[in-house]
């Protein structure tokens, strides 16, 4: 822990150097309601101009950046989370919305280079894979994020407890290992064209994202609502 | 004797990059690169290198082209590859080595060197019968009774076939067997 505490960034840093060391943090931004053009502010006015906590921008950032760190629930309940549903919305829509259908349209083309029945097969399989994502997401918009909304406002909902979230919670990455193995391994020769490495690293790129989204839910958020829970029930 | 070594790379820069490396090595007799795997087995055959230095993006299975030929696989990497697609080479070369740690690396693969049990990432026999009724939609009992083995057997075939492959879901290992040739539409659902 001590170890980290001297890696992690800091608000006074300017955003652009951040962003400089470490450019996939890019695809944060907006999903965390910062837009580009931050020029050379620091992390703490930029976040204060775009209405973000600048504690809770850390902590993600942070979380995205070094794999080994894990917030402590100290750390968790120390910070404003009032971004965090709003934060994982966003997220879903943005695999949803825009990589998703991006990686869709590179295996269509790959798909057209196989011949008929395997490319359908091969198609296919994206697209039970993309259902469910879909179905994940949907489950927690429809249970889980509300449930949160309600115990941040005070609310007593009783209606879910979280306690059942890390039980049924799947994992929404494994199918996709399988696609990278099939596209970079196991395609033939003649398809080896620009989709096929375009789509390597849409992949791993979704991928590793889609590691640290379920970790966002499984380390931070689930110990956040057992506090809200308790606290509220109290 | 000098050893042959044959570069299958895509890149022109890389490609001189290499010669202009393994240019005046005493070592090594560098034949006319390929630029894709095209035609790669009829040049294997016809040039009969020692070496190949092979970028892996280029063959799905590298293993295949080695034949009965006492061939040493090198890979060319620039950038991640995946672990399991490294294991079917003998050695690695990665473009931001060294020119020393290039020709070591070449030097210490020779043919007399390679080890037989590099091409064990192919499935058995065993591995691919079960692969193909695990694609035809077959449970672990069904597979187990068409193959009278017991379902214990079934499932660590099952382990190994994604250790091998990388691939964990039935509907991935569907479409490796696809690709594979290991059935055609007709034996699909
Ligand atoms: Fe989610
Ligand atoms: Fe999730």
């Amino acid at each position: 822990m001590k170890d980290f505490k001297s890696r992690l960034f800091s608000s006074e840093a300017r955003l652009s150097d951040l962003i400089t060391a470490y450019p996939s943090l890019l695809s944060l931004l907006t999903r965390l309601d910062i837009s580009l053009g931050f020029g050379d502010r620091s992390i703490a006015d930029v976040c204060e101009a775009s209405g973000v906590d600048t504690g809770f921008f850390l902590l993600i950032c942070n979380v995205y950046t070094f794999n080994n760190y894990i917030p402590s629930t100290a750390a968790i309940l120390g910070t404003d989370m009032t971004g965090l549903v709003p934060y994982l919305e966003k997220s879903h829509r943005y695999y949803v919305d825009k990589r998703l259908p991006h990686i869709e349209r590179h295996l269509d083309a790959i798909a057209q280079k196989l011949s008929g029945r395997i490319g359908q097969v091969f198609i296919s399989f994206f697209k039970e894979y993309k259902k469910e994502v879909e179905a994940h997401f949907a489950h927690e918009e429809r249970d889980v994020f509300p449930h949160i909304r309600a115990l941040m406002t005070g609310e007593r909902d009783k209606t879910y407890s979280i306690g059942e979230f890390l039980h049924t919670h799947s994992d929404i990455e494994g199918k996709l290992d399988d696609l990278l193995n099939i596209v970079f391994k196991y395609l033939p020769p003649q398809v080896d064209d620009d989709n096929v490495l375009d789509v390597v690293y849409d992949i791993l790129r979704l991928s590793e994202d889609l590691k640290k989204h379920t970790f966002i839910e499984e380390k931070i958020m689930v110990p956040l609502v057992k506090h809200l829970e308790k606290a509220v029930l109290s | 004797m000098k050893q042959r070594l044959l570069i299958v790379e895509p890149s022109e820069l890389i490609i001189e990059g290499l010669k202009s490396i393994l240019d005046g090595q005493i070592r090594f007799k560098v034949l006319e690169p390929e630029m894709s795997a095209d035609h790669l087995e009829e040049r294997l055959l016809a040039a009969h290198p020692d070496i190949v230095l092979m970028n892996p993006t280029l063959v799905d299975n590298p293993t295949r082209l080695r034949g009965d030929q006492p061939l040493a696989l090198v890979a060319l990497v620039y950038q991640y590859v995946e672990r399991d697609v490294l294991k079917n080479y003998d050695a690695v070369v990665d473009i931001r080595d060294s020119r020393a740690v290039i020709l070591e690396t070449l030097a210490q693969v020779s043919p007399g060197e390679v080890d037989a049990s590099k091409s064990s990432y192919e499935l058995t026999k065993r591995e691919t019968a079960v692969l193909v009724q695990l694609a035809q939609g077959k449970t672990n009992k069904e597979i187990a009774d068409a193959l009278n083995v017991s379902v214990h057997t079934v499932i660590s075939h099952r382990k190994n076939i994604t250790h091998k492959t990388g691939i964990k879901s039935v509907a991935g290992l569907t479409v490796y067997a696809m690709l594979n040739n290991l059935i055609d539409e007709s034996s699909l659902l």
